[in-house]
């Protein structure tokens, strides 16, 4: 129980260290939110282990990593796990396409939320730009779940 | 497929329900945005969770550093030499210069003196490096790897060789926040070097150009002409090139023309940056934008007006009696010593309120 609570915790961790990797101009509009995809695929599997707290605290260190309001992010990453509460038995259930158009709707909510935020705040960037992470998100989704798979199998 | 685990069973009645620990957590997200955005209050909270993102953001910047550091030692001989012979004629270039602009300096002081001002030299440099860590795809922020423990305020004016890139914005423990002048919420004072028109340029989100949209039609800009800092609003040193106009454009029927300038500065290509502490043009009022370093600069009238609020506010528990003269009189005398008296954030940040 420790060890997958660790597993959960590091794949999470690395993810938001993706998250504030410089990439290439060109290509850091497209970078998906890797520890987001982390927290749905980590609730889907453990929905007892990965619970709201893990995803709120989750999102509100990638707030401090990035310098952003205390709270944008751990409120978009509360309402997706939520959702992903919800419908974790259905959504288990899907094939894997229907799965990640799933995803790409979590993923379009939570960028809806960000952006709102960010009018609230007066951040607002409002470029069609904005919307590439959740396409590059669920058309990585296949591969999240193949990876976190194997990892599952071999913590047992 | 998701693969179930042992534990995916959702069991009855183990644990608080969704919906509540739900509604909590929302609720305590949206009160820590209030509270950080509205009212700024998160300061030892964000500092704190700061210090537990340093180390992240320092393993992020490590190896990009590393790489500098090995290809900088593994640079072959010739390499080196054709940079030294480079430098070399760049360094007597600029000495040559250096010796006219040391008599043009000295000229100029002794035209400001005459004029009774204090002239905005930067008094002192630090040397910051932009850390290698990506904050937002759509804001022209940069992290700099010093900080609180370094003297670092929010509000100090960063440069580069060529002009002047931004401000701080954040300050944390061992780093600080900047923002770019090409920032699409930021807006800086200047002057045209070569007519004298003053406007503010404001950033476009685009690291390569900033607007101009307070020009109106018939004001005398030109293509080519270089956009200096005014040093109004005490953020910024007066004197410092920020851009370069390369886009006018004059509807005969609009009131403001539509102008576009160059930033001077190589904002997407630095690697250091230089904070600077100067000395602002305006001496009654520097003391509250030095020691307070609570509110940007920026607001002049709204900062010292809430020097006077504070002067009147710490003078009535303590002399009851000239209280009552000191908020009538705006002196500038008594407003730098009581603003320099209230330096904790705390009271100055109160006074206004209890203004109210």
């Amino acid at each position: 129980m420790f060890m997958r609570r660790l597993l959960y915790w590091a794949t999470v961790a690395g993810g938001l260290v993706l998250a504030v990797v410089p990439l290439p101009e060109w290509l850091a509009p497209v970078r998906p939110d890797l520890a987001l995809l982390a927290v749905i695929y980590w609730i889907l599997t453990s929905p007892r282990i990965a619970g709201l707290g893990y995803a709120w605290l989750a999102g509100l260190f990638l707030d401090v990593l990035q310098g952003m309001v205390l709270g944008q992010h751990a409120l978009g990453f509360l309402i997706v796990a939520f959702l992903t509460h919800r419908l974790q038995l259905r959504m288990r259930m899907f094939p894997i396409l229907h799965q990640a158009g799933a995803v790409m709707l979590l993923l379009a909510l939570y960028q809806f939320v960000m952006f709102w935020i960010d009018g609230l705040t007066g951040h607002g960037y409002t470029g069609w730009l904005r919307w590439l992470p959740v396409l590059s998100g669920a058309l990585l989704w296949p591969v999240i779940v193949a990876a976190g798979d194997s990892l599952t199998r071999r913590a047992g | 497929m998701v693969e179930l685990t042992h534990d995916s069973r959702p069991i009855i009645g183990r644990g608080p329900p969704l919906g509540a620990t739900f509604i909590t957590l929302a609720v305590v997200s949206i009160a820590l945005m209030v509270a950080d955005q509205r009212y700024d209050q998160l300061g030892t909270v964000r500092a704190w969770l700061s210090a537990a993102a340093y180390p992240v953001q320092v393993a992020v910047d490590l190896p990009f550093r590393a790489w500098d550091w090995i290809s900088g030692s593994l640079a072959d001989r010739s390499h080196l030499r054709r940079d030294n012979l480079e430098l070399t004629a760049r360094l007597r270039l600029a000495n040559l210069q250096l010796q006219r602009f040391a008599v043009l300096e000295d000229e100029n002081r002794r035209l400001r003196d005459m004029r009774a001002k204090t002239s905005g030299v930067a008094e002192r440099v630090l040397v910051a490096s932009i850390m290698n860590v990506d904050l937002d795809p759509f804001r022209h922020r940069v992290l700099l790897d010093k900080g609180a423990v370094d003297g670092v305020f929010k509000g100090q004016a960063v440069l580069d060789g060529d002009g002047i890139v931004g401000q701080v914005w954040k300050v944390n423990a061992a780093t600080a926040e900047a923002i770019l002048i090409s920032d699409a919420e930021h807006a800086i004072p200047v002057q045209s070097n070569r007519s004298g028109v003053r406007t503010i340029a404001v950033g476009t989100g685009d690291s390569s150009r900033l607007s101009l949209p307070f020009v109106t039609v018939e004001s005398d800009i030109k293509i080519g002409d270089l956009l200096l800092s005014t040093g109004m609003g005490g953020v910024f040193p007066p004197g410092y090139p920020v851009a370069q106009v390369n886009r006018v454009r004059r509807a005969a029927s609009a009131t403001f023309a539509l102008v576009e300038a160059k930033p001077t500065a190589k904002l997407d290509r630095d690697r250091d940056v230089l904070l600077v502490w100067f000395k602002a043009p305006v001496p009654a009022p520097q003391a509250a934008a030095t020691t307070s370093s609570v509110k940007p600069p920026a607001a002049r009238p709204a900062t010292s007006q809430s020097a006077t609020a504070a002067a009147s506010a710490s003078g009535t528990p303590a002399t009851p009696a000239p209280a009552g003269a000191s908020p009538a009189a705006p002196s500038p005398a008594a407003a730098a010593p009581a603003a320099a008296a209230p330096a904790d954030p705390g009271r100055q940040s109160a006074t206004p309120g209890a203004d109210r």
